[in-house]
């Protein structure tokens, strides 16, 4: 195993670099996001040759940037944040992931603790009955071929247009809830089939609803602005995907990708990191099969936003409005974007992959919704089930250094297996009950993989991210129900 | 089983490639749900192929996953037949029971990562990482 302690280099307290020479190929130096704890974690897997790797990739500009939250992936790391440039650089679904368009959603509630602790279990039941986790074959929106082509290009507007949401939502939904370009033609039969199944489903694994209570306040202006006034606040942290529709445009993509990336003469240190050029029509159709995946993912959380609405009327007896349920921010955090960015003084146009991190752009950007520009984009970082989750704002600085991205959870810190060897004879649904959080879940053997053992102390990400100018915490929230897949 | 931090792997052997792959396919359902628990009440055909053996294995696995999830069965045994880069199964197995089953995670797709299919000790040896 690598002693990393005499391969990197230490830019400052939170700043590493592993140098372009540390292997062969890399194009560019790699940048880890971390402090010593964070990196004595690290040692112990892949993560950072996957960081190493990844620099090896034709068009990379600036650093293999990697976030506090990284851990081993498959190909790219989790955590990991690429830019290629869109005249002579790849695109590689494993840079974007399997669940395209993963991402999470915080809503707002004008409910306090003291409404909403006494009827806790029934609230997790209802939105448990309520929200489709996506066992079985059939899910719960029949669509038409035509209208999943719809959902494809139209993405959370197809749903609001349909009574699933408010106009307000797709202001506050990174890119309004639709990526432009996305092609049905790109996308496979086999894909339609998994997604026209499991549209308006949260799935399973570490995919969750939470109802939430604030429990600090770090920043009360900025807090103010994104709606939250006080500790003791109630609002819903939701966190899902493509399920199996992004899952299969990954899959068939790579498959088209190993066999470009032959042609194209592109030397690949790990066949998940199979590419294209962007310019090329492998690129260009991954990206518009890409599109109509993040498409449909917000479609998905769209639908399951209108499902919380309802089930906090069903059990609170009053409209969603009344209860002030405003959506907060919706943001991925797998994706490969086409933006432009300042690099050395001149304006270019990249493709930033973005594998389990999150956009995290600072205030006056154009992409930050309206209401939030003179204060930046929320960034929403979800922690593990028994301990707490974080509102964050992105930073001028991110736009300097990591292509305006920010880091997108706690990260694993064992695999699932490990966590259930440890937690072998532990009920984690009764100890977390014991701590006043409610739990329901569909497979209650996997609670054990999802454990806060598992994982970081997502505490100590976020406050890397802060220290590094990267991100600013506006708010700390821990959960009162939890409700999985 | 192997072990990686974000998800699951196995590493499957078999005196002949057929052994190796139904091995292979037998350990991805491992990881879903408690072998011991599944009855062989329904069988299903399934036919891939591929450019090169880990090609094969990654397509030979992908379509069972597609029968699971739009059909919602899972298997515990299988005739495998490869010939080349080409391979002809029958699947055994029965519908996923939440409330019978034991279940594990649900393995959502087959990674290229660390993936191998190598002869060893006058057989083969397969590995595979999934996404779950």
């Amino acid at each position: 195993m690598t002693d990393w302690r005499h391969v990197l280099q230490r830019v400052d307290a939170y700043r590493w670099e592993l140098p372009v020479d540390y292997k062969p190929g890399m194009r560019v130096p790699a940048r880890i996001y971390a402090d010593e704890a964070l990196l004595a974690i690290l040692e112990e897997e892949q993560a950072l040759e996957q960081v190493a790797n990844v620099a090896t990739l034709p068009g990379i500009v600036w650093r293999s940037l990697a976030m506090p939250d990284i851990h081993w992936g498959y190909g790219f790391p989790i955590g990991g944040v690429a830019a290629m440039r869109v005249d002579d650089g790849v695109v590689s679904p494993g840079g974007v992931g399997f669940d395209i368009n993963c991402g999470t959603r915080l809503i707002t509630t004008t409910l306090t603790e003291r409404d909403v602790a006494p009827r806790i279990t029934d609230l997790v039941n209802q939105l448990f009955r309520d929200v489709p986790a996506g066992l079985g074959a059939t899910g719960p929106l029949a669509l038409t071929d035509a209208e999943l082509d719809e959902v494809m290009v139209r993405g959370s507007a197809w749903m609001v247009e349909r009574g699933y949401g408010w106009r307000d939502d797709l202001e506050v939904t990174e890119n309004g809830g639709c990526l432009a370009g996305a092609d049905p033609a790109a996308v496979s039969a086999r894909a339609r089939r998994r997604g026209s199944a499991q549209l308006g489903t949260l799935g399973a694994g570490n995919h969750f609803l939470e109802v939430q209570v604030v429990d600090t306040v770090y920043d009360p202006a900025v807090a103010a602005r994104f709606d939250i006034s006080a500790p003791g606040q109630v609002v819903v942290f939701l966190h899902c995907g493509s399920r199996g529709f992004g899952h299969q445009v990954c899959q068939d993509y790579l498959a088209v990708m190993e066999v470009a990336a032959a042609r194209y003469d592109i030397q690949l240190p790990d066949k998940q990191l199979a590419c294209a050029p962007i310019r090329s029509d492998e690129g260009q159709r991954y990206l518009a099969a890409m599109a109509a995946a993040a498409n449909f993912a917000w479609a998905n959380r769209q639908y399951i936003t209108y499902w919380v609405r309802r089930s906090f009327e069903h059990v609170f007896h009053r409209t969603a409005e009344e209860m002030g349920m405003r959506l907060l921010y919706d943001v991925a955090h797998n994706m490969a974007k086409i933006e432009q960015h300042r690099f050395e003084g001149a304006e270019i146009e990249l493709c930033v992959h973005r594998k389990g991190a999150t956009r995290a752009f600072p205030a006056g950007h154009p992409d930050v919704p309206e209401r939030y520009r003179d204060i930046g984009q929320p960034v929403l970082v979800p922690g593990d089930m028994g301990r707490y989750s974080f509102l964050a704002v992105g930073q001028q600085r991110a736009m300097e250094e990591t292509w305006g991205s920010a880091c997108h959870g706690a990260g694993r810190v064992c695999s699932r297996h490990a966590a259930k060897r440890l937690l072998k004879g532990v009920d984690v649904a009764r100890r977390l009950a014991d701590s006043g959080i409610v739990v329901r879940c569909h497979n209650r053997a996997a609670l054990a993989e999802e454990a806060s053992e598992a994982y970081k102390d997502v505490a100590t990400v976020v406050d890397v991210l802060e220290r590094a100018g990267i991100s600013r915490n506006v708010a700390k929230m821990r959960p009162l129900g939890v409700i999985k897949g | 089983m192997l072990e990686h931090t974000a998800d699951a792997g196995i590493v499957a052997h078999g005196s002949t490639l057929a052994e190796t792959f139904a091995h292979a396919a037998e350990g991805m359902y491992a990881l879903m749900v408690d072998l011991g628990g599944v009855y062989e009440a329904e069988a299903r055909e399934v036919a891939a192929s591929g450019e090169d053996l880990e090609r094969l294995l990654t397509n030979w696995l992908l379509e069972l996953l597609f029968v699971t999830e739009t059909e919602g069965l899972v298997f515990r045994r299988f005739d495998v037949e490869v010939r080349g880069t080409t391979l002809r199964a029958r699947a055994y197995g029965e519908a996923l029971d939440p409330g019978r089953h034991e279940l594990g995670g649900m393995v959502k797709g087959v990674t290229r990562h660390m993936m191998e299919v190598v002869p060893e000790d006058g057989g083969f040896r397969a590995r595979v990482l999934f996404d779950l």
